[in-house]
C-alpha cells in the first residue's frame, strides 16, 4: 500500500497541481487576512460604541453587545450557510468567494471587537483626562493617546485570530470556494488517494500556520515586554 | 427581493432538531472528556516527562493546533481506508475532535500546572500525602481553579466545532438542518433557527460550567 | 477683578457631597495653597475648576468670564487659559519626554512647531531634564516624571496653574527637586492654586493659605496666620498635628 502511495507522488506534484495548491493556499491566507482587517475596522466601531458614555450611543451599544455575544456562539459553517442560502433566496448574484469573505469578516468582527474593547479599556482613564484638560478633542485624544497605548495590547491577540481563522476557513470549501481544502477535494476526485492528498493539504496548512503562530508568540512577548508602544522615532 | 419568511413551516421539525442537538452534545462532551484525559497526560509529560517524550508531545501539539480539524477528520475518514482502516462517520469525527481537543487542552492544562506553587506541593508532602493524594487534593483542584475560564472557552469552541460532523454525514444539529433544507427549501429559516439553538445551548453550557467551577473549584468564570 | 473667582461651588461624587459651597477669589499673580485632611475636597476643587467633574451648583469665573461647563466652547476657552499638574503625573506613556511637552502646543494650540520645540527644550533644561528628551516616562523616576509634567503644563503658557499634590506620589528624597522647580516658576508672576501636604513649602511660597475640611473652606489667611495663629479650632488641631507630628 505504502509503495503504491509513493509511486503516486510524482503524478500528484505536477506543475499544474502545484500551482492549483499554491493558488488555493493564497486564497486561504487572504480569506483569513481580509476577515481580520475588516474585523479590526468594524471591531473598532463596535468597541467605540460600547465604550462610549453618551446617551445617543445606547442603542448602538446594545446592538454591539448582542452582536458580539451572539456571533461568537454560532458555528462558522452555519454563518456560511446563512449567507450562502440568503444570497440565493434574495436573488443576489455573488460568488462563493465573496460569501466566504463576508462570513469570515462578520465572524471575526465579533471576536476582534472583544479584543479591541479590552485593549482600549486597559488604557488608564487618567491618560484621557490629562488630554482633556489640555483641550484635546475626543478624536485627538483617541488618535494621539488612547490608540497608541492600546494597540500593543490589541495586535498580538488579533494576530492570533488571524492564525486561527486560517484553519477555520477550511469550512469555506463547503460552499465551493477554491481554498486549500477544496483543492484537496478536487485532487481527490481526480483519482489521487485521499490519504496522500489530504496528508499533503495538512502539511501545507502546517507550513503556513506554524511560522505565523511562532511569529504571533514572538509579537506577544515583544509587545508585552514594554508597557507602552514605542514608535522609536527621533523627534 | 419578495421573500417572505415562514418560520411556521419548520416548527414541526423542532423536536427533530433538538434530537440532533443531543448528538452534537454527545460529540462535544465525549471528545472533551477524551481530550481532557489525553491532555492531562500530555501536559504532565510536557512539564516533567522524559525530554524525548516531551518533545514528541510538543510536535503533536504543534501539528494539531496548526492544521484544520476538518482536514484532520478528512484524513481519518477518507485517508485511513487507504490503509484498510475504516471508521463510521461518528467515530471518525469523534476521534478527530478528541485528538484535536487533546492538543489545545494540553496547552491550557500545561499553563495551569505551571501555576501550582512549589510551596503547596511541599506543604502536601509535609502533611504526609503520597503522590496520588497530592494530585487529588492539591494539584488538580488548583489546576481546575485557574484553568476553568480557558477550559470553558475551549468547550464552547468544541461545541461549535461539532457542526462540521454534518460534512461526514453525521446527523447532528447541522446535519439535520441540511436534511430539513433539502425537503422544505426554507434555508434561511432553518439555518437561523439552528444558529439560535447553538447560541442557546452554548449559553447554557457557559452558565453551567461557571456554576460547576464556582461550586467545585471556587473558580471565577465570567459568564459574559 | 479677581483672576479666578469661585462662588457657592457645590459638587457631588457618587451622591456624596464633596464640595459644599466654596467661595474663593484669587488675584492675578497670587499664589494660594489649599491644605486640609485627605477627603476634604481639595483635589476635587481642582478637578471641578478644570472641568473634569461638573459642578452641581455655583460658578467659576476666569478673568471675568463665567465658565459654562455644559458648553464645550466655553470649557475649551477656559482650558486654554489653565493647566493642571496631576498627583500621578499622567504623562502620555506612548510619547517621549519632548513629545509629551510639545504635543498639545503643536497639535491642539496649533503653534509653530519650531518655536514650541525651542521653548520645550528650554523648559526641560530649566527643570533639569535637558538630557532626557528622548526618554519615555516609564524610564524616568517619579520626580523626573513630575518635573516633565510641570514643564508640559508650562509649555501650554497658562494664566493659571493648578498643582494637585504634585509631591505626594514621590519618594521623600525626590520631593525637594520638584518643589524647587515649582518655587523657581512661582517667581514668574503666574497665578497658582496649589494643593499640598508639604507645609514648609506651602508656608514659604503662598500668599494666602486656605484650610479645607468637609468640602468647605474653614479658614483662610496669610501663612503666618494659618500656621502661626489659626483662628478656628479645627485649623488649630490640623496644623498642630501636622507641624507637631
Amino acid at each position: 500500500m505504502l509503495s503504491f502511495l509513493i509511486a503516486e507522488i510524482p503524478r500528484l506534484f505536477t506543475i499544474y497541481n502545484v500551482i492549483l495548491l499554491l493558488k488555493a493556499a493564497l486564497t486561504t491566507l487572504s480569506l483569513s487576512a481580509v476577515g481580520c482587517v475588516i474585523g479590526l475596522f468594524f471591531g473598532f466601531l463596535l468597541s467605540i460604541a460600547r465604550l462610549s458614555h453618551r446617551p445617543i450611543f445606547w442603542p448602538l451599544k446594545a446592538l454591539a453587545l448582542i452582536y458580539v455575544e451572539i456571533l461568537r456562539r454560532v458555528p462558522f459553517l452555519i454563518t456560511l450557510m446563512i449567507f450562502f442560502f440568503g444570497a440565493q433566496v434574495l436573488g443576489f448574484n455573488i460568488s462563493a468567494l465573496a460569501i466566504a469573505f463576508i462570513s469570515t469578516s462578520v465572524i471575526s468582527t465579533a471576536f476582534v471587537a472583544e479584543i479591541v474593547r479590552a485593549g482600549l479599556r486597559a488604557v488608564k482613564p487618567s491618560q484621557m483626562e490629562a488630554a482633556a484638560v489640555m483641550n484635546f478633542s475626543a478624536w485627538h485624544s483617541f488618535w494621539h493617546v488612547r490608540l497608541p497605548q492600546a494597540w500593543p495590547l490589541i495586535l498580538p491577540p488579533v494576530f492570533g485570530y488571524f492564525v486561527l481563522f486560517i484553519k477555520d476557513t477550511a469550512l469555506a470549501s463547503q460552499v465551493g470556494v477554491l481554498e486549500l481544502t477544496q483543492a484537496g477535494k478536487i485532487l481527490n476526485t481526480k483519482g489521487f488517494s485521499a490519504s496522500l492528498v489530504y496528508g499533503a493539504v495538512l502539511i501545507l496548512y502546517f507550513i503556513i500556520s506554524y511560522p505565523l503562530a511562532r511569529f504571533g508568540a514572538y509579537l506577544e512577548r515583544r509587545l508585552g515586554a514594554s508597557r507602552h508602544s514605542r514608535p522609536r522615532r527621533a523627534i | 427581493m419578495h421573500y417572505v419568511l415562514h418560520y411556521g413551516q419548520i416548527a414541526p421539525y423542532l423536536p427533530y432538531l433538538i434530537g440532533g442537538m443531543a448528538i452534537s452534545l454527545a460529540l462535544s462532551v465525549l471528545s472533551f472528556i477524551g481530550g481532557m484525559v489525553l491532555g492531562l497526560f500530555f501536559a504532565v509529560i510536557r512539564n516533567e516527562g522524559h525530554p524525548i517524550l516531551s518533545r514528541l508531545v510538543r510536535i503533536y501539539v504543534a501539528f494539531f493546533t496548526n492544521t484544520p480539524q476538518l482536514v484532520q477528520i478528512y484524513v481519518i475518514y477518507f485517508g485511513l481506508p487507504d490503509f484498510g482502516i475504516l471508521f463510521s462517520p461518528f467515530a471518525a469525527v469523534l476521534i478527530g475532535m478528541t485528538l484535536n481537543a487533546a492538543a489545545y487542552l494540553t496547552e491550557i492544562l500545561r499553563a495551569g500546572l505551571g501555576t501550582v506553587h512549589a510551596q503547596e506541593l511541599d506543604a502536601a508532602e509535609t502533611l504526609g500525602m503520597n503522590r496520588l493524594q497530592t494530585l487529588r487534593h492539591v494539584t488538580l483542584p488548583h489546576l481546575f481553579r485557574v484553568a476553568m475560564p480557558a477550559l470553558t472557552n475551549q468547550y464552547i469552541l468544541m461545541t461549535l466545532g461539532t457542526s462540521m460532523a454534518s460534512i461526514f454525514g453525521v446527523e447532528e444539529l447541522t446535519g439535520r438542518a441540511f436534511n430539513i433544507n433539502s425537503t422544505t427549501f426554507r434555508s434561511i429559516e432553518i439555518f437561523t433557527t439552528v444558529a439560535v439553538l447553538y447560541v442557546v445551548v452554548t449559553f447554557i453550557a457557559t452558565i453551567l460550567l461557571a456554576l460547576v467551577g464556582r461550586w467545585a473549584f471556587r473558580a471565577r468564570v465570567p459568564v459574559l | 477683578m479677581a483672576h479666578l473667582d469661585i462662588r457657592g461651588l457645590v459638587a457631588r461624587y457618587n451622591n456624596a457631597t464633596v464640595l459644599d459651597g466654596i467661595d474663593l477669589s484669587i488675584e492675578r499673580g497670587e499664589i494660594v495653597s489649599l491644605i486640609g485632611p485627605s477627603g476634604s475636597g481639595k483635589s476635587t476643587l481642582l478637578r471641578v475648576i478644570s472641568g473634569l467633574l461638573p459642578p452641581r451648583e455655583g460658578t467659576v469665573s476666569l478673568a471675568g468670564e463665567t465658565i459654562n461647563y455644559a458648553d464645550r466652547r466655553s470649557l475649551r476657552r477656559s482650558r486654554d487659559k489653565l493647566a493642571i499638574v496631576f498627583q500621578q503625573y499622567n504623562l502620555f506613556g506612548n510619547m517621549n519626554v519632548l513629545r509629551n511637552v510639545m504635543v498639545a502646543p503643536v497639535t491642539i494650540q496649533k503653534r509653530d512647531k519650531k518655536t514650541v520645540e525651542a521653548e520645550a527644550r528650554a523648559l526641560l533644561d530649566k527643570v533639569g531634564l535637558g538630557d532626557k528628551l528622548t526618554s519615555y516616562p516609564d524610564e524616568l523616576s517619579g520626580g523626573q516624571q513630575q518635573r516633565v509634567a510641570i514643564a508640559r503644563a508650562l509649555c501650554l503658557k497658562p494664566d493659571i496653574l493648578l498643582l494637585d499634590e504634585v509631591t505626594s506620589a514621590l519618594d521623600p528624597e525626590r520631593v525637594g527637586e520638584v518643589l524647587d522647580t515649582v518655587k523657581m516658576l512661582a517667581a514668574d508672576n503666574m497665578t497658582l492654586l496649589i494643593v499640598s501636604h508639604e507645609m514648609g513649602f506651602v508656608r514659604e511660597v503662598s500668599h494666602r493659605v486656605a484650610f479645607m475640611a468637609d468640602g468647605k473652606i474653614q479658614e483662610m489667611g496669610p501663612p503666618a496666620q494659618i500656621f502661626g495663629a489659626p483662628q478656628q479650632p479645627r485649623t488649630q488641631a490640623f496644623v498642630s498635628r501636622i507641624l507637631g507630628h
